[in-house]
């Protein structure tokens, strides 16, 4: 006969750390601590050694010594007498626009051309599959470095623009002229496009080190307030119909609201467009774009366009046939099918490698020491270092900065994803 | 009398109308179905037509025997008049081993050549284990292929004979016991590490001893103190093996009994070597360490969770270029102070890292493909941990992931570009400015490039399709 | 025999780090190699040939310290190294000596704690255009596009040239050399600047050099030398006598053919301490006795050196200027070998 005990009292051995399934978790991270903290020490000892060593110290005070050197694309206002912190941030804006733009144009031509390779025709469909194979399968730094040349050996030299008195008096044309009614010049130094001059401009602000245009902001404060009043007025012309039945005539009062206060903004503050012009060895006035930044631009776009094309359409693919024949079966209309069936769920296969593959644009911009522009890598990593001797501290600032970047993008990501989750049942 | 008028043989069926047979329906059907199609068509023969006239001269005009770009424009002028554009293939010709091999001495270029037909030799039975029809056909053409190369190469005839003889072995083995060819793939690594970088025979065999040792310890202490203690105790006998017997023994059996081909050293490895060495490495190193990070994610261990993403988000996060600085510029920041080693071991560390995060997240997708009840299944066996992982759940998830891993290897390779950045010659930057430093071919941009670009786009193209057919060829669906 | 560093970082590093940083001679010696940090490609100065092979003036200054050190001028390493990663190549102890026509300046040498221990070749930096842009001063560029090298002090003087003279630029910052050329010929830049040697090194490879105008402002002093880690004072002093050993061979009209010759016959005391006919100044730096005569029999005099690579006659088509002898107006002076 059984008689229900209670089991013996178990005593704590220490073997139990190891076979016992209660505690060998506890044991195995307690050991992967220990060494992953002995490892860090050794590293950190080493470091501090090699320092040493070298008669160097970690800190990061030459961020605050001057600088001395040039930048040439600077989209916030940089001398060479600034301060090496300042280098670095000229140099992360630029990584920033390389960067966005370059989603921008992938994601535009990558959804061209994923929506044509899966078109009907013949020859389109053939063109594309090889525009992605060749991309996809050839090093971006080849990219890179092709249109690189490509961009400046076929364009032509600043004084192919000139027209000089004998010209005139031959009746001759210049070499090359400008293109878009005369307001862009390319040249195989970059592309000079016209720039927004104000000529009673409200001055700009500090905000931190950033300097901001208070026409700019004018300017966006303006366009929000427009599109919210035309917003109201569709509103109120809704709630009239729905009320009388009939519908107020609104267009002639949403295009005044629409473009009345930009265009009045845009003669109150006199806006026009300096357009470039050829004096002495370059074009002057306007806005030069530096070759480096167009073909990088233009190399990361492709290469880019090419993997989110394959994205495209294996999202378009992803939806089953039945989905569009059980809208048709509703009675939705072609578009209406397009918008309210396909699109939702071929996003949701869509985008989560699409912002991965953002994040891969982002990091390749650093690739940009293949044309030398002067990037993130190029000011902090690249001549900062150098004309420093600080590799640790400009590598370790980098690659946090990277990661940063990056980390911002997953995060992204990750609440996009949340919200689009189909519920498991 | 009656005249019948009914037929007694049908009339031949007419052809379709012109509009609906042959090439004008397929034209019209595939090309000028629409408005838009009609436009799509044109714009798209405008591109071709363009791409085509603007390259072609350049293309017929190709000049293949010269010793310098000058040489090459002057019988360019003279073949097409003056002013005609035309490649300079000479460069190619005069230079072709330089992007292949970089310094590589040209007599010893056998050795990386049967170090890349062995490659295939060793991969063969990793991919069709056991299928003795596909090993035949991979082992037989790695064959030919040294058969013809090694030739090429001017291998000395010991040599040649030696390898040919180790390619039909195996082509034998393989049909005779399919399953031992695995035992080829685990020699190959110490083997092409002997053949690529030469000297004493010994010291790849008496580093791999030290895998021997691991085992031994391994084997005799389990039964005594346990698995897990034995393993460690394996682990450490094997070190000190390495740190302290490797040498001398390595150095005493060189004197007693010498066996050595030339030492080359890395600095001599560039062009496509250099990447393909590097890729492969890093590609193969990278994945028992990519296995373990997938699995420390899954892990229910909240320390060795947060280690494995930590580690995979920061290696994820940064570009790679970044990370060759550091091993250029940071790794000897971290080492003891006057540890020094070859540029080259310090980049495929850092690439092996790389590859390794990025293989992590590869694998965990697979283990995440994995129907729920597989896990399950392998609970309500009993098996522990380990056994549940190598018997039930990384056979599979390996299986459903190569196309993947085989993706990241494309993408690794095409990187191994950016070595040049940290000084070493890589095939696009690296080999293509030495090249243009040369005075003769001072200004030569598009020949390189065209050449570089190709091979890689023969590589790459290859092994992207290859991965196609194996996921086909592997699905084996759950569903 | 090659160390066993097949399985990675682990042994690798245990057993790199088991030696000890002694001093760079024993180093050298004990590895029988010198390892020389060089230029990727530069024309003239280092640059491997289709074999492989190293040569220019740099190099040759590398093959002498090797035939000094270790009696064979071909026990000698190159290890490519570009303007960003050359000075960590040598403070990792990744190199023994940086041979790069790296410029001798006071950050350099005090707070990146380098010794610059010779100079071979006093340079400065310059601006070639072309021809038809119409420019004869610097001071007229204005407005300029200005091709420059990154990574190197040629930044840093170009800054403070414009800002000097109140004149204002447009920089196209480039990778390397034959990049420059290829953006300068091509028209993408006004003015290309570097230091002359390479501007005219440039020039002589140029299809149209006659077209190309070397513009007479030098706007800095650009000493070029080989450069040891600071601290390492015997190497430095082998590094500098061995550079000396060339001049003074120069100097007494020593030359690689003749120096056999020269040391059986000579009656000048000083040569005779040179060559290691008598006294022991070659074993007072930790050499052999002979260790200058294997320099000058590997690699010749300065003045060999100067002509083979980059001289009067060679593609490079340099001047000796300011590189000539003290005795004949220049400024490479040997100390006195006693």
């Amino acid at each position: 006969m059984a008689m229900a005990t209670d089991a013996p009292k178990e005593t704590f051995r220490l073997s139990m750390l190891v076979y016992d399934t209660r505690y060998r978790s506890y044991t195995i991270q307690i050991v992967v601590l220990l060494l992953f903290a002995m490892a860090v020490a050794w590293l950190l000892n080493n470091t501090v050694e090699n320092l040493a060593v070298r008669g160097k110290e970690f800190n990061f005070a030459f961020l605050w010594q001057r600088a001395g050197y040039d930048i040439g694309q600077q989209l916030i206002p940089y001398t060479n007498d600034d301060t090496h912190f300042r280098a670095l941030l000229v140099g992360l804006v630029n990584t920033l626009v390389v960067a966005f733009w370059g989603c921008v144009f992938a994601t535009i031509l990558g959804v061209i051309i994923g929506v044509l390779r899966l078109s009907n025709n013949w020859l389109i469909g053939r063109l594309m599959t090889v525009y992605v194979e060749v991309f996809r399968n050839v090093p971006l730094l080849l990219w890179i470095l092709l249109s690189y040349v490509i961009l400046s050996e076929t364009t032509p030299q600043p004084r192919d623009f000139r027209v000089t008195d004998e010209m005139i008096a031959a009746g001759e044309e210049p070499k090359a002229s400008m293109i878009l009614f005369d307001t862009v010049a390319v040249t195989n130094r970059g592309t000079n496009i016209p720039a927004p001059l104000f000529d009673r401009s409200l001055g700009s602000i500090q905000i931190g080190f950033l300097p901001v245009s208070l026409n700019l902001l004018a300017f966006i404060v303006v366009i929000i307030a427009s599109v919210w009043a035309n917003r109201r007025l569709l509103a109120h012309a809704k709630a009239v119909q729905e009320a009388t039945g009939d519908r107020p005539v609104t267009w002639w009062k949403s295009l005044l609201i629409l473009f009345g206060p930009v265009i009045a903004l845009k003669f109150a503050l006199g806006l026009h467009l300096e357009i470039p012009e050829l004096k002495g060895f370059n074009f002057q006035g306007g806005i030069l774009v530096a070759h480096s930044f167009t073909a990088l631009l233009i190399a990361l776009s492709l290469y880019t366009a090419a993997f989110i094309a394959e994205i495209v359409r294996a999202g378009i693919l992803a939806i089953s046939r039945g989905q569009t024949e059980a809208a048709f079966a509703l009675g939705l209309r072609p578009n209406r099918t397009m918008s309210l069936i396909i699109l939702p769920q071929a996003l949701r296969v869509i985008i989560p490698p699409l912002i991965s593959q953002f994040l891969n644009l982002t990091k390749n911009t650093s690739l940009g020491i293949a044309v030398s522009y002067l990037d993130l890598r190029g000011t902090l990593g690249g001549i900062t270092l150098n004309q420093t001797g600080r590799e640790l501290e400009c590598m370790l600032l980098m690659m946090l900065i990277y990661l940063s970047i990056s980390l911002m993008i997953s995060a992204v990501m990750n609440i996009y994803n949340k919200s689009v989750q189909l519920k498991a049942r | 009398m009656s005249v019948s008028f009914t037929r007694k043989e049908m009339l031949p069926p007419l052809p379709p109308p012109v509009g609906e047979r042959g090439v004008v329906k397929w034209a019209r059907e595939n090309l000028f179905s629409s408005p838009l199609n009609i436009a799509l068509t044109v714009l798209g023969v405008l591109i071709v037509w363009w791409l085509v006239s603007a390259s072609l001269p350049w293309w017929l005009n190709s000049v293949w025997n010269a010793s310098s770009l000058g040489e090459c424009r002057e019988i360019v002028a003279a073949r097409a008049g003056e002013g005609a554009t035309g490649a300079c293939w000479a460069m190619i010709r005069e230079r072709w081993h330089q992007f292949i091999f970089g310094f590589y001495p040209p007599s010893e270029y056998w050795r990386p050549v049967l170090a890349f037909g062995l490659l295939f030799a060793a991969l063969a039975p990793v991919l069709f284990s056991g299928e003795k029809r596909n090993l035949l056909i991979v082992l037989g053409s790695v064959t030919v292929f040294l058969a013809v190369t090694l030739w090429l190469a001017e291998t000395p005839v010991v040599a040649l004979v030696l390898s040919l003889a180790l390619a039909v072995v195996l082509v034998a083995v393989s049909q005779i016991a399919p399953g031992k060819v695995l035992w080829f793939t685990l020699i190959y690594p110490p083997l092409c590490y002997w053949l690529l970088w030469g000297g004493s025979i010994w010291s790849p065999i008496v580093a791999m001893a030290g895998f021997a040792v691991l085992y031994a310890v391994f084997r005799l202490a389990s039964p005594l103190i346990g698995l897990a203690p034995a393993a460690g105790a394996g682990v450490v006998a094997a070190v000190l093996w390495w740190l302290y017997l490797d040498v001398p023994i390595a150095s005493f059996l060189q004197s007693a009994l010498p066996f050595g081909i030339d030492a080359i050293n890395s600095d001599r490895f560039g062009g496509f070597l250099l990447a393909i060495v590097i890729g492969v490495t890093g590609i193969s190193f990278s994945l028992p360490i990519g296995i373990l990070l997938a699995l420390g994610r899954q892990s229910d261990m909240l320390i060795v969770k947060t280690l494995s993403v930590g580690f995979i988000e920061f290696i994820r996060g940064v570009p790679l270029i970044t990370l060759l600085f550091t091993a250029s510029l940071l790794l000897q920041y971290f080492l003891p102070p006057g540890t020094n080693f070859d540029i080259i071991l310090r980049v495929i560390i850092l690439v092996t890292f790389f590859a390794a995060a990025y293989l992590a997240e590869v694998i965990r997708g697979g283990l995440a493909a994995l129907p729920r009840g597989q896990y399950e299944a392998a609970d309500a066996l009993g098996l522990d941990y380990w056994r549940a992982q190598r018997l039930i759940i990384l056979p599979q998830a390996l299986k459903i992931s190569i196309p993947s891993i085989v993706s990241t290897f494309i993408g690794l390779f095409k990187d191994t570009t950016l070595v040049a950045f940290v000084g070493l010659m890589d095939p696009l930057k690296g080999v293509t400015q030495i090249v243009r430093a040369d005075i003769n071919w001072k200004g030569i941009y598009w020949e390189p490039y065209i050449f570089v670009g190709a091979i890689f786009f023969v590589f790459c193209f290859g092994m992207s399709r290859y991965s196609m057919y194996l996921e086909q060829k592997l699905k084996t669906d759950h569903r | 025999m090659k160390k066993s560093v097949f399985f990675g970082t682990l042994a690798a590093t245990t057993m790199a780090a088991g030696l000890a940083m002694a001093g760079t001679l024993e180093d050298v010696k004990a590895r029988g190699e010198l390892i020389c940090g060089s230029n990727t490609g530069l024309t003239g100065f280092g640059a491997p040939d289709a074999n492989g092979n190293w040569a220019g003036f740099d190099v040759d200054l590398c093959r002498a310290v090797a035939a000094a050190v270790l009696g064979d001028a071909s026990k000698v390493k190159f290890v490519p190294t570009t303007g960003e990663t050359r000075f960590t190549a040598l403070q990792s102890g990744e190199v023994d000596l940086l041979v790069r026509n790296s410029t001798w300046t006071a950050t350099r040498d005090s707070e990146l704690a380098f010794d610059f221990v010779a100079v071979n070749y006093y340079d400065g930096q310059g601006f070639m255009v072309k021809k038809d842009l119409g420019v004869s001063s610097a001071k007229e560029l204005d407005g300029a596009t200005v091709c420059i090298q990154t990574g190197t002090t040629t930044e840093l003087n170009l800054a403070d040239f414009f800002k000097q003279n109140n004149i204002s630029y447009q920089p196209v910052t480039v990778q390397d050399d034959s990049e420059a050329q290829r953006q300068y010929l091509a028209g993408a830049c006004d003015a290309y600047t570097t230091d002359v040697s390479g501007l005219a090194a440039s020039r002589a490879t140029m299809p149209d050099a006659e077209n190309h105008v070397i513009l007479p402002e030098v706007i800095s002093k650009e000493p070029l030398g080989p450069v040891v880690r600071h601290g390492d004072n015997n190497w430095g002093d082998v590094v500098r006598w061995t550079y000396f050993a060339l001049l003074i061979a120069e100097e007494k009209g020593i030359t690689s053919a003749n120096v056999n010759e020269v040391a059986a016959s000579t009656s000048d005391e000083e040569v005779k301490r040179l060559l290691g006919v008598t006294g022991d100044m070659g074993a007072k730096f930790g050499l052999s006795n002979d260790a200058f005569k294997n320099a000058i029999a590997a690699v010749g005099n300065y003045g060999e050196v100067f002509a083979r690579n980059i001289g009067e006659g060679t593609t490079i088509n340099l001047a000796r200027g300011l590189n000539a002898l003290w005795t004949q107006g220049g400024l490479q002076y040997a100390a006195p070998f006693r």
